[in-house]
């Protein structure tokens, strides 16, 4: 499939200077292990967590992350339910702040600036931070409106670049040929596969830096999760993936990297906290995995 | 802190311009359209409150009336309107509730997804929304046209008002009942009645029973359907069953348009007791929620 | 209670099984009994419309089309009840056009605003106001209320004297009991349904919509606008229709302060009259035809407030079931 040609033209300054010292992704079949020269540097870090907890009000449902995303990769969290995956996916983009009493103990660095700061803000993290559900979620609205939503909060009004927008997030998307000629209708009458595409392009038009996924092919079918896995190794070369998967297949398939999380029992208050176990480049983690709990699950031995 | 990230000069920091202020804006009106609720309801409180307690005391809640002309208000009591809310409301309760919570458990335990149980429980949230005073003149109608004034006319109005609140309430209540509970004791043998008798009701009747009051409250305060049922009157009568009456409602509402302050006063009185009434039956409700409701939304 | 047993299936029929002693309760007869005790409930709306329109058959048969003629004077037999109509209407719209933001800014800001611990006492404040009864409102409204406005009403009397539009409607003679202030006390009135009914539709949002509009980088108005709206903005119709066949019904506040006077003007503060306080105020001594008129006029405000009510619950029913079908 052909990488979709054209830049937006916005006043955002957007991240193209890193994107030459990432080196090309390889197919599955020829990569190779960790070579020193090809580690992303620091520059090329857009998170880093260093042991991190998070907690819901007194619980705490995620202890002792430490790890860095990096420019231009995909990275998958997978582990078993509970384990906390996407607590931590959705720390990076600060949306654990709806869920009252939710608070994160340690440091999360974007790009260098901690992302729990003082004088930051939630909406311009998740203008730059992105995510995508595990149900798709499309608005009540056209799908022009859906597309358009996000560039209209953000100020662009004028009808030529909306109209540019749209197009380009849907061509982004790979869903322009499907609805081009159906824009005014409701968002809600695409398939799950259609209407997750109609997300995604949602959450382009507003040029994020990184898009979080999570689990956004557990409700598809396997041709529309194929499609999808598809638009992440399109995509993966202008911002920076980050997806929860319980399918580990699918972390083999797509993510330059992989974090293990799993569950720890306490058996006083048997609650559940997750924590990360291993993380590291995706071939090493299923093919040589350090930490032992790694091995059980990935060979199947744990679910 | 800094709040610009890598070497790109991203901004994390809010959104300025109209965004933020629109937002804000919007915040405030939200906060505002509260506040505007609390003002008419404090100045009800605090007049009713501050005109009435003068007037209150045992010998007015149980003392006999006196012509309306008659100043001081604190002299004249009271007790035939206090004694007909209490008969009135009682009777209409004693209608209403029973026949309520069985409609109720028609709807939930028989009914189903039939369509008569579809038309009854919509009909029924309708029959809320029958102005109270209709009901008086269908009472007026097919009772006191043959019957008389009395009470229990009063009774029959207040109880078709407070019948489709009652079934709603239950209705709910009912239906939060896990299956696994009725499930449990068919498999032990027992009938329908005595299921829905002996577990289903059980479960829900601290909702059951706070939907009552809340129902109870509302019949109370309504002065509608009395008019032409109890034709308001000064003297009491304890028999509920023939003659005309009064109640609070009644009471104050006759007051209220008489020019003479003795009766504006008792008019005031009257408002308190009633309101408190309201409130203690309201208070009541939450408390057996709290305490009794083992399933509650 | 009866003591009809019904035949146990795992018994063969007609043999004495040992549970049948033990069911003191009739299965069959209650059964029936919560059956007409729901029927109860059509039966009456049913009874309702016959006998009052039988009641009031003579007012229609005297007056014919009349009864919708601007022309009320019991004294010369004139029956017209078009005043009355328009009065309930205009101190209905008065009621909703105050008390819709007012109730749906209150019920966003429980649903999306305030954290849920501090709900509670906003709730109980909506509930306070709730439990107030009519006649309360009414004395309220006559003997403190009226005299205050009085003074408002003069003074944008004085100001919009001769203005075109605004001169006809809120311009002198003002009075203290009037349209306009039966329309204020209405909307207090109403307020608890329309905002408790409002807040149940917008509960019913998903919150993976508000999520996805958060994600975004939306501020909270653009996510009530962009997520919220449009998912139950029909509930809230509803919600209104509701508040509005209240408004329309609602009997002893508005007579004691609407100023009993049989008149169509557009004068909002100038006495008016509407169907439900012309009842409240002369049934009392009417008899023969008068009567009748004025069980005529509580048949047109039965069947009014039947419609709206339907049509509203209908709305509100349906999208409630949006939800739970997704």
């Amino acid at each position: 499939m052909e990488q979709p040609e054209q830049e937006t033209v916005t006043n955002l300054p957007r991240t193209e200077t890193a994107t030459q010292e990432v080196p090309m992704p390889e197919p599955a079949a020829l990569r190779r292990p960790d070579a020193a020269a090809q580690e992303p540097g620091p520059e090329d870090r857009v998170f880093e967590t260093d042991k991190i907890s998070i907690y819901y009000g007194s619980f705490r449902a995620v202890t002792d992350v430490t790890l860095s995303i990096y420019q231009n990769e995909i990275t998958a969290f997978i582990g078993p339910s509970g384990c906390g995956k996407t607590t931590v996916l959705r720390t990076l983009n600060r949306m654990n702040d709806l869920i009252p009493g939710a608070h994160v103990e340690g440091d999360v660095r974007y790009r260098g600036a901690s992302l729990y700061g003082k004088d930051v803000s939630p909406i311009a993290v998740r203008r730059r931070i992105g995510m995508v559900f595990q149900k798709p979620n499309p608005f009540p609205k056209s799908i022009y409106d859906n597309v358009a939503y996000g560039p209209r909060i953000n100020g662009e009004h004028n009808k030529k670049k909306l109209d540019e927008i749209v197009e380009q997030s849907l061509r982004g998307a790979a869903l322009w040929d499907e609805v081009k000629d159906r824009l005014g209708k409701s968002g809600l009458g695409l398939s799950g596969g259609q209407a997750q595409r109609l997300c995604i392009a949602r959450t382009l038009a507003v040029e994020p830096d990184v898009v979080l996924m999570d689990e956004p092919c557990s409700a598809l079918d396997p041709i529309a999760t194929g499609r999808i896995e598809d638009l992440m190794q399109e995509i993966k070369s202008k911002y920076t993936i980050v997806i929860v998967t319980h399918n580990m297949q699918q972390a083999t398939r797509v993510s330059d990297r992989t974090a293990f999380y799993s569950v720890l029992v306490n058996p006083e208050s048997d609650t559940r906290t997750g924590v990360l176990v291993e993380y590291g480049r995706t071939q090493q983690i299923f093919e040589d995995p350090h930490d032992s709990r790694t091995q059980s699950y990935v060979t199947g031995r744990m679910g | 802190m800094a709040v610009i990230a890598g070497q790109q000069g991203i901004d994390l920091r809010e959104p300025k311009g109209w965004r933020r202020t629109s937002n804000r804006i919007a915040t405030f009106l939200m906060v505002l359209a509260f506040v505007l609720v609390i003002i008419p309801l404090g100045f009800v409180l605090f007049t009713v409150i501050a005109k009435g307690a003068s007037i209150i005391s045992w010998q007015f809640l149980t003392g006999q009336p006196i012509p309306p002309n008659v100043e001081p208000a604190g002299v004249g009591g009271l007790w035939p309107a206090v004694l007909g809310t209490i008969e009135i409301t009682a009777l209409a309760t004693l209608f209403a509730v029973p026949l309520g919570i069985l409609g109720a458990v028609y709807l939930n335990e028989y009914g189903g997804r039939g369509w008569l149980a579809a038309l009854i429980g919509f009909m029924s949230d309708v029959m809320t929304g029958v102005p109270s005073i209709v009901m008086g003149l269908f009472i007026f109608s097919i009772w006191v046209l043959h019957f008389g004034y009395s009470g229990l006319a009063g009774a029959f109005a207040l109880g078709c008002l407070m019948l489709p609140v009652v079934i709603r309430s239950t209705d709910e209540m009912l239906k939060l009942v896990p299956n696994s509970l009725r499930e449990g004791s068919y498999a032990l043998g027992a009938t329908k009645a005595r299921v829905t008798v002996t577990v289903v009701l059980p479960a829900a009747i601290g909702g059951i029973v706070s939907g009552a009051l809340l129902a109870v409250a509302r019949a109370a305060g309504e002065t509608a359907p009395l008019l032409f049922t109890i034709l308001t009157v000064t003297t009491a009568n304890p028999n509920v069953f023939s003659g005309p009456t009064t109640s609070l409602p009644s009471q104050i509402f006759s007051n209220a348009t008489q020019p003479y302050t003795g009766a504006q006063d008792r008019a005031w009185g009257a408002a308190l007791t009633l309101i408190a009434i309201c409130f203690i039956l309201m208070i009541a409700a939450r408390i057996v929620t709290a305490r009794f409701s083992r399933y509650s939304r | 209670m009866s003591t009809v047993t019904q035949a146990d299936p795992a018994a063969p029929a007609g043999s004495a099984h040992p549970l049948d002693q033990r069911r003191p309760l009739g299965d069959r007869g209650f059964a029936i009994l919560a059956l007409a005790s729901g029927l109860l409930v059509l039966v009456i709306l049913v009874l309702i419309a016959i006998t009052t329109t039988q009641q009031a058959s003579s007012w229609f048969t005297t007056e014919g089309w009349k009864i919708f003629t601007n022309n009320w004077d019991p004294a010369a037999n004139q029956f017209g009840a078009l005043s009355f109509i328009y009065g309930t209407i205009i101190t209905a719209i008065i009621a909703i056009v105050m008390a819709v933001p007012v109730s749906v800014g209150i019920a966003l800001l429980l649903t999306e605003v305030v954290p849920y611990r501090w709900s509670r006492p906003i709730v109980y404040v909506i509930d306070l106001l709730a439990v107030i009864p009519s006649v309360v409102w009414g004395l309220w409204g006559i003997l403190v209320f009226a005299p205050w406005i009085q003074h408002i009403y003069a003074h944008i009397g004085n100001v919009v004297q001769g203005v075109p539009v605004l001169g006809s409607l809120f311009g002198p003679p003002t009075s203290g009991a009037s349209f306009f202030t039966a329309g204020i006390i209405l909307a207090f009135m109403i307020t608890p349904i329309v905002t408790s009914l409002s807040r149940e539709v917008i509960a019913t949002v998903p919150a993976i919509d508000k999520e996805g509009a958060y994600a975004l980088g939306a501020t909270r108005l653009e996510m009530i606008r962009g997520a919220v709206w449009p998912h139950s903005q029909g509930g809230v119709v509803g919600a209104v229709l509701l508040g509005l066949g209240r408004a329309m019904g609602e009997t002893i506040a508005v007579a004691l302060v609407i100023g009993s006077a049989a008149v169509i003007t557009p004068h909002l503060f100038a006495p008016g009259y509407n169907m439900a306080a012309v009842i409240a105020n002369q049934f009392g001594e009417a008899s023969g035809v008068f009567r009748a008129a004025l069980m005529g006029i509580g048949v047109l405000l039965f069947v009014i407030t039947i419609i709206v009510n339907i049509v509203a619950r209908t709305i509100v029913d349906r999208s409630a079931r949006r939800k739970r079908g997704a």
